[in-house]
């Protein structure tokens, strides 16, 4: 599924990234955790072709492409999902419009016939009903004026209708209580199946008792220091990542 | 556009065609007799002539504006001609073959019919006889309800006493440099009459105009609406017109009697110029209307044409409670230049006035908000409220906004809201990221920015004004 080699890149001539490695095969479910500022963001935002972020050294294949030779809309049609950090907003552009010519934009890439729009809706309320999302957030502008927690839901919302095959969350759980992460969870969880991956970042131990991670990573200083199976998430929570300072390079 | 409007103007056509045949083209040059020869021309009254040579001698006076933010070359006015008779037909082009295959590609793009192309781009058409026409029907529809809309030539003959008593009293001959200019020499445009109660039955479009054809580059249109009427007015086109003429000097009255309420929407897509800046029409427009007691005027515009727009649609709030709006979307691409705005004139009593205009500008083009909120010392109670947004795409453009008020009376209020932004990377990258292409995502971005505005336009102008920005943004980003 995915296969980052060597992975280095920079941002405003600062080096972020420094030779990451991370093999992701179909199904599986993987979780990166780190301290601020160690790259999390800029994984996804290489992996997903950010323009800022220039790639220096190493290699990406997604779905047997060379995933850095596409641009971020190619990315987005091969199965790339990012779930925004931060969502931003679209003002006036209704969360509907955004989403139908999204999904239009893709299902012509992969080739799959259009929708109509009564099918659409359809869709659209099924999946804003999984993440507890009133439909009338459908109508309103594009995250404009939405709550943290509402932003988050909607992120999913869009990764529900987007048929990804690799999903990547950034901290999509920072700021949800505890029953919008639990909505959340149930999202992904709902969409877990043997060909679709996904890469959560996150901060909390608490998410991966929701979403059981088949791996467990830590990102510092630009690289992956440790991985494990999900024990590896609970020992992090109670030592820090201090525990971790040797092995940081 | 639907089939019914095919059909119209392939009929339209045949109007203009019918009534082409008796001129004769000035050569290039301006002065009395000019004036004289136009007015002769068309059969006009003795007092026609006379108000048309008032208007010039006071235009000779005049001096060209230059307080606009704009950077042009003065047009030589002795250069023009003032009256041409319309292409014959051995000199159209023969078939769309013969069509700048640019404009063709961009009326492809906004899904305008084939017969429509052709009579946007000029082409010489086999004349076809429909005689269960629209026209004619919709003629019919009007004259039940003693609406008169027609071209103001065919209401100077037709109806001289309203063209007489009308004329002029919205925007005087002297009122500006280009209204002079136009009061001397236009060549037609169109008068509409609504009696008073009535509700005009359909939304009147310069599509069902009789005699479009002829209208040439200094249209003049007045529309006045007795106590209680109601009417909606659409002109333009999303489609860019070929026209050959440089400069376009427009006037537009509009009279809302008593408790009249009239709806004016505009898109105006004339040619804007090559990606160099090289051509495109100058647009200096005078666009007024007046309100009496509890009348309404709206404005709504979406300019995305001209090299050059000089434009102001205002509302002279006279009477109590009446009440004028003003929402536009102005867009700029390359070297476009933009100045406009409006003038929200308050005299009687608890008069109300909204302006919502959205800026965008791209490339290297200079778009700017100008506009004036006056409240006069009899306007009690008088509010505007103001929200001028400016949206700029990449770094080379510019956005400017003068906003002027003029209070003279301490119980009126005035709110005032500005913005600008930028489309920014985040927002481009969610698009992408989504899967949308950056051209999409621009125009996506960019409809959204202009929403408030296209939900004053006409159902149907509306997506057609989605996708002429879509069209004007091109090569906008990247
Ligand atoms: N656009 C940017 N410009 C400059 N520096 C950036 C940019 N994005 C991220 N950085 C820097 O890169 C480092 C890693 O950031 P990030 O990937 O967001 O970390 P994390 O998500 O792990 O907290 C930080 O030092 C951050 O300040
Ligand atoms: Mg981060």
């Amino acid at each position: 599924m995915l296969r980052i080699e060597n992975l280095c890149a920079r941002v405003e001539e600062k080096e972020i990234l420094k030779g990451l490695n991370l093999h992701v095969k179909p199904g599986e479910v993987h979780a990166i955790m780190g301290p601020n500022g160690a790259g999390k963001s800029t994984l996804g935002s290489v992996l997903a072709g950010r323009e800022a972020f220039e790639v220096t050294a190493g290699s990406v294949a997604f779905q047997g492409k060379d995933l850095l030779d596409l641009d971020v809309e190619a990315r987005a049609h091969l199965g790339l999902f990012l779930a925004f950090q931060y969502p931003v907003e679209i003002p006036g552009v209704s969360n509907m419009e955004f989403l139908k010519s999204s999904v239009d934009a893709v299902r012509k890439a992969r080739g799959k016939s259009d929708l109509s729009s009564v099918e659409f809706m359809k869709l659209a309320r099924e999946a804003s009903k999984k993440v507890k999302l009133d439909q009338a957030f459908l109508k309103r502008g594009v995250n404009e004026g939405f709550s943290g927690g509402e932003k988050k839901r909607n992120e999913i919302l869009q990764m529900m209708l987007l048929e990804p095959s690799l999903c990547i969350l950034d901290e999509t759980d920072s700021g949800l209580d505890i029953d919008a992460l639990q909505t959340v969870a149930d999202g992904v969880n709902a969409m877990r199946s043997p060909d679709r991956s996904f890469v959560v970042v996150t901060h909390y131990q608490r998410l991966l008792d929701y979403i059981v991670p088949d791996y467990v990573h830590v990102l510092a200083g630009g690289k992956i220091v440790k991985s494990g199976d999900k024990s590896l998430a609970k020992e992090l929570e109670a030592k820090g990542y201090s525990w971790l300072d040797g092995e940081v390079a | 556009m639907s089939e019914q409007v095919e059909h119209l103007i392939r009929k339209e056509y045949a109007a203009g065609f019918h009534t082409a045949i008796d001129t004769d083209t000035l050569p290039p040059g301006l002065n009395e007799d000019v004036v004289r020869f136009i007015s002769a021309k068309k059969n006009e009254p003795e007092w026609l002539l006379e108000w048309r040579l008032q208007a010039f001698r006071a235009w000779l006076e005049m001096d060209e504006p230059n307080w606009a933010q704009l950077n042009y070359k003065a047009p030589d006015y002795q250069s023009i001609s003032y009256f041409s008779s319309p292409k014959s037909m051995e000199d159209r082009p023969q078939s769309l073959d013969e069509v700048d295959p640019k404009l063709l590609e961009t009326y492809e793009k906004l899904g305008i019919p084939l017969h429509e192309q052709e009579m946007l781009a000029g082409v010489a058409m086999d004349v076809v006889f429909d005689s269960v026409s629209v026209v004619t029907t919709f003629r019919e529809k009007l004259s039940e309800a003693g609406v008169i809309f027609c071209s103001i030539s065919e209401a100077v003959e037709k109806y001289p006493a309203l063209v007489q008593k009308h004329l002029g009293s919205v925007v005087p001959q002297k009122d500006n440099y280009f209204a002079a200019l136009n009061s001397a020499v236009f060549s037609d445009g169109s008068f509409v009459y609504i009696p008073k109660g009535v509700r005009c039955p359909m939304e009147l479009s310069t599509y069902f105009r009789i005699n479009e054809q002829n209208t040439g580059q200094f249209e003049r249109t007045l529309i006045v609406a007795e106590e209680g009427s109601h009417v909606s007015y659409l002109e333009g086109c999303t489609a860019p017109m070929r026209d050959e003429n440089q400069l376009h000097a427009a006037v537009v009255e509009l009279v809302a009697n008593d408790n009249a309420e009239i709806k004016y929407s505009t898109v105006q897509n004339w040619y804007p110029g090559d990606e160099d800046g090289k051509g495109g029409i100058y647009n200096f427009v005078t666009k007024r209307g007046v309100c009496h007691t509890r009348a309404k005027i709206s404005w709504t515009q979406v300019e995305t044409g001209s090299a050059v727009t000089w434009k102001y649609p205002s509302c002279v709030l006279r009477g109590d409670h009446s009440v004028g709006e003003f929402y536009s979307v102005a867009l700029t691409n390359n070297y476009q230049q933009a100045d406009t705005g409006t003038k929200m004139i308050h005299i009687g009593k608890n008069t109300r006035s909204t302006i919502i205009s959205k800026g965008i500008s791209a490339g290297k083009s200079q778009n700017t908000y100008r506009g004036l909120v006056r409240m006069n010392p009899g306007a009690d109670g008088a509010r505007n409220y103001t929200q001028c947004d400016s949206l700029l795409i990449g770094d080379r453009c510019g956005a400017h906004t003068f906003p002027y008020i003029e209070s003279k009376n301490p119980s009126a209020v005035i709110e005032h809201e500005a913005t600008t932004s930028k489309v920014s990377d985040d927002q481009m990258f969610l698009c992408q990221q989504r899967g949308l292409d950056p051209e999409k995502a621009v125009s996506m971005i960019v409809n959204g920015f202009c929403r408030e505005v296209f939900k004053e336009l006409p159902m149907e102008f509306a997506v057609e004004a989605g996708k002429l920005l879509e069209v004007s943004l091109e090569g906008s980003v990247g």
